[in-house]
C-alpha cells in the first residue's frame, strides 16, 4: 500500500480550484462541477488510464496523452470524448464556459492550455484581430467538407479567404416557458418582458450575458439586437432595471431552475430548449416573432495551443458525420452540415425546436462583433446587475 | 568554532520567518504591485490592459458605487446576524455545557469546515429550491413559496457559512472567564442578568470584536453566497470584480476597484481595532 492517496484523487488540487473558481463565477453548471471534481465519477474514469486503449489509427503522429477543450454547458455527448480516447489514447479535459467574453478573457490572459475551443460566430473576427487564433490547416481535418456546409452558417469562419474556424452547430436564442404554470401564450420578446413582471413575477430568468440579455431587451422595444446607440441602450437599460425586481435570477445556467420549477420562464438557447422539452414536454420553446439571435458556434484552435496535433485530431474526429450526428442527438442543437442532417432520425429533423420553419428564423439576427468589445454594453450590464 | 549566540539566534529567526516572507512576497506583494500598475493603465480597445498613466479608472469608481454600497451594508448586517446567533451558542458551550459534552459540541461546530463552503452552499440551493422546503409547504396546502434567490436566502447562507468563525473566538474568550467573578457577583446580590451585562459580556468583548472583524472582512470580499443563493441579482464588489475581469475585460478598472477594496478593508480593520481598544479599555486586544 505504498501508493500515495493522491493517486486516487480524480482531480488535482489546482484543477479543483480552477473548477471551483469557475463555478463560483456561475459560468459552469453544478453538474459539470460535480463531474470534473470526481463528486460524480464520470471524468475520473475518463482520465484514469492514459494511453491504455490507444489504437494504431492515429499512431502516425504523436498526439500525447492529454488535451483540453473549452466549450459550453450541456453541449457534448460525454461518450464522444470516451470514444476519442479509445481511438487515440488522448484524454480530453473539458472546460465549460457561460459566455464568449470569458473565453476571450482567458485567451487574452495567455496560457489557457486549450488545444481546441468553441467560439460563437460574432467573436471570431476579434480573436483573429488579436492574433489569438491561427488559420486552420484543412489538410489535417479531411472530415470537414466545405461543400456540404450551409453557407448561411459558415461565412464568419473565413476571413480574407482563409479558414480560421469551422462550424459546430447553429441555433437560436428564444425562451423556454413552463406552460403548466403560465397560461398566457407568449410569442415575442415584448411578451417575455411583460409576463416576467406579471404572471411570471419572481419566476423569470435572463442570461448573465450582455449579448442576449441586452439584445433581447432591445428587440422587445423594436430596436436592433446589436444596437450600440446610446439612446436605444438607455431605453433597454430602463426596461431591464424595471424588470429586475421581478426576476428569479440572472444566470446562464437555467436548466436546473427550470427543471425544479423554481423558474417558469427563461431566455434559452435551442439546445437547452430541446433538452428541457424532451424531458418535460410542458416546457415549450418559443422564438420571438419580433426578433432575437441566431448563432453558429465554431471550432477554432488557439495560437498558443499546447497540443495542436491532438486539437486537430479531435476536430477531425468531431467533423466525421458519424460522430457529429451523435453529438447532435445528445445536445439538441441543429447541424450546419447536410451530411449530418441526412443521418439524423426523422424525429430530430421534424422537431420544430431544433429545425424551425424558415419563416420563424427570418426576424432573427446574428450577433455583431462590436457588441463583444463595446464598453457601453458592458457597463450597462454592470449597472443592471448592481441595480 | 561554534557560532556566537546572537548570530545563531538571528539564523534561527531567519529560517523561521524566511519561507513565509518569500511566499508572501511572491504571491501577495508582487501581484499587488502588478494590480497597482494596471490600475493606472487603460482598457485596450478589445479589452485587457494597455499601458498608460491615468487616474481615469479611479475617477470612474462611482460607476460601481452600488456594488460598494451593497457590500458595505451587507457585511455589517451579516456579521451582526452571525453574532446574534453565535453568542448564545458560544455561551452555552463555554459556560453551561459539561466538559465531556463540550468536546463533542465544539467538534460539531468545527466539523462543517471539513467540507467546502461551496458544496454546503449548494446543499442550501436544493433545500431552498422548489423541490426542497417549499415542497413540504405544498403538503400543508401552501403553494408556490419561493425561498431561493431572495435576500433572506443570502443572509441565511452567510450566517450558516460564517457562524463557526464567530462562535470560536467568543467561545475562547468566554472559556477563559474566571468563574469566581460570577460567584462574587452573585454573592453580592446581583441578578443573573446584571451579572451577564456587568461581567460576562464585557469580558467576552475581545472575542466578540475578533469574530465581528473576521466575519466583516471576509464578507467584504464575499462573492459565492450572493451568486448562488441570490440568483446573481445581488451584486457585490466581488461580483463586480469578476465581471470586470472576465466579461467586459476592463482589467485597469477592475484593478482600481481591487485596490480600493483593499483600502476599504484596511480602514474597516483600523476602525474596528480603535473601537475594540476603547471598549476593552486596553491595547491588549488582538483582532486577527
Amino acid at each position: 500500500m505504498s501508493k500515495d492517496y493522491k493517486d486516487n484523487l480524480p482531480i488535482s488540487a489546482e484543477g479543483f480550484m480552477d473548477e471551483f473558481m469557475r463555478l463560483k463565477r456561475g459560468s459552469v453548471s453544478r453538474r459539470h462541477f460535480l463531474g470534473v471534481t470526481g463528486l460524480g465519477l464520470a471524468t475520473a474514469v475518463l482520465s484514469r488510464f492514459p494511453g491504455a486503449l490507444s489504437t494504431p489509427a492515429y499512431a502516425a503522429e504523436d498526439l500525447g496523452t492529454q488535451m483540453s477543450i473549452a466549450t459550453w454547458p450541456n453541449y457534448h455527448d460525454p461518450a464522444t470524448f470516451e470514444n476519442f480516447k479509445a481511438a487515440t489514447g488522448v484524454a480530453v479535459e473539458v472546460n465549460v464556459f457561460g459566455s464568449n467574453e470569458e473565453m476571450l478573457a482567458k485567451l487574452q490572459a495567455g496560457a489557457s492550455g486549450w488545444s481546441l475551443f468553441v467560439p460563437t460566430n460574432y467573436t471570431i473576427s476579434t480573436h483573429h484581430k488579436l492574433g489569438l487564433i491561427e488559420e486552420l490547416d484543412l489538410s489535417k481535418i479531411p472530415n470537414f467538407s466545405q461543400a456540404t456546409e450551409n453557407p448561411r452558417f459558415t461565412k464568419e469562419g473565413q476571413i480574407d479567404g482563409k479558414t480560421y474556424a469551422v462550424p459546430k452547430n447553429w441555433g437560436t436564442t428564444g425562451f423556454s416557458v413552463n406552460t403548466s404554470k403560465i397560461k398566457t401564450k407568449l410569442s415575442s420578446w415584448k411578451d417575455f418582458f411583460e409576463i416576467a413582471q406579471t404572471e411570471a413575477d419572481g419566476r423569470a430568468m435572463v442570461h448573465d450575458y450582455q449579448l442576449t440579455t441586452i439584445g433581447s431587451a432591445l428587440v422587445s422595444l423594436g430596436y436592433d439586437f446589436n444596437s450600440i446607440k446610446a439612446d436605444e441602450l438607455a431605453k433597454a437599460e430602463e426596461l431591464l432595471i424595471k424588470v429586475k425586481p421581478h426576476l428569479f435570477a440572472i444566470n446562464s445556467d437555467y436548466q436546473p431552475s427550470m427543471r425544479s420549477t423554481d423558474a417558469w420562464l427563461t431566455m434559452c438557447w435551442t439546445n437547452d430548449g430541446a433538452q428541457l422539452n424532451r424531458d418535460m414536454p410542458e416546457l415549450a420553446y418559443v422564438l420571438g416573432t419580433d426578433g432575437g439571435e441566431i448563432w453558429t458556434d465554431y471550432y477554432a484552435i488557439p495560437k498558443d495551443a499546447p497540443n495542436k496535433a491532438a486539437g486537430y485530431a479531435l476536430l477531425n474526429y468531431l467533423m466525421d458525420p458519424q460522430n457529429a450526428v451523435k453529438e447532435h442527438i445528445a445536445n439538441g442543437a441543429p447541424s450546419t452540415d447536410s451530411r449530418v442532417i441526412a443521418l439524423l432520425p426523422k424525429e430530430v429533423t421534424s422537431n420544430k425546436i431544433v429545425y424551425p420553419d424558415e419563416a420563424a428564423l427570418t426576424p432573427l439576427e446574428f450577433g455583431a462583433a462590436v457588441t463583444l468589445t463595446d464598453p457601453g454594453r458592458a457597463e450597462l450590464m454592470a449597472r443592471f446587475k448592481s441595480a | 568554532m561554534p557560532l556566537p549566540h546572537a548570530t545563531k539566534r538571528r539564523l534561527i529567526t531567519a529560517a523561521l520567518v524566511g519561507p513565509a516572507s518569500v511566499w508572501l512576497f511572491v504571491f501577495l506583494v508582487l501581484p499587488f504591485i502588478a494590480i497597482i500598475v494596471f490600475a493606472f493603465g487603460e482598457r485596450a480597445p478589445e479589452g485587457g490592459y494597455q499601458a498608460a498613466f491615468t487616474f481615469e479608472q479611479f475617477a470612474n469608481l462611482g460607476a460601481r458605487s452600488a456594488a460598494f454600497v451593497n457590500t458595505l451594508i451587507l457585511a455589517p448586517i451579516g456579521a451582526a446576524a452571525c453574532l446574534i446567533v453565535a453568542y448564545p451558542v458560544a455561551y452555552y458551550l463555554a459556560v453551561k455545557a459539561s466538559p465531556q459534552r463540550r468536546l463533542l459540541l465544539v467538534s460539531l461546530v468545527v466539523v462543517p469546515f471539513w467540507t467546502s463552503l461551496l458544496v454546503r452552499t449548494y446543499a442550501w440551493m436544493y433545500l431552498l429550491g422548489a423541490r426542497g422546503i417549499p415542497h413540504l409547504f405544498e403538503f400543508v396546502g401552501i403553494e408556490n413559496v419561493r425561498l431561493i434567490n431572495t435576500p433572506g436566502a443570502v443572509l441565511l447562507g452567510i450566517v450558516y457559512g460564517y457562524l463557526p468563525l464567530m462562535i470560536m473566538p467568543i467561545y475562547v474568550s468566554l472559556e477563559k472567564l474566571d468563574r469566581r467573578l460570577l460567584e462574587a457577583s452573585a454573592d453580592l446580590g446581583a441578578k443573573p442578568i446584571s451579572t451577564f451585562f456587568g461581567i460576562t459580556l464585557p469580558l467576552s468583548l475581545p472575542g466578540v470584536m475578533t469574530g465581528v472583524a473576521l466575519v466583516t472582512i471576509l464578507l467584504l470580499g464575499e462573492y459565492l453566497i450572493p451568486q448562488l443563493l441570490g440568483g446573481g441579482k445581488v451584486f457585490f464588489i466581488g461580483n463586480a470584480l469578476v465581471d470586470l475581469f472576465l466579461q467586459s475585460r476592463n482589467w485597469p478598472f477592475g484593478s482600481a476597484i481591487a485596490v480600493t477594496l483593499v483600502v476599504v478593508v484596511v480602514i474597516v480593520l483600523l476602525v474596528a481595532m480603535r473601537i475594540a481598544w476603547r471598549v476593552a479599555g486596553t491595547r491588549q486586544v488582538d483582532l486577527i
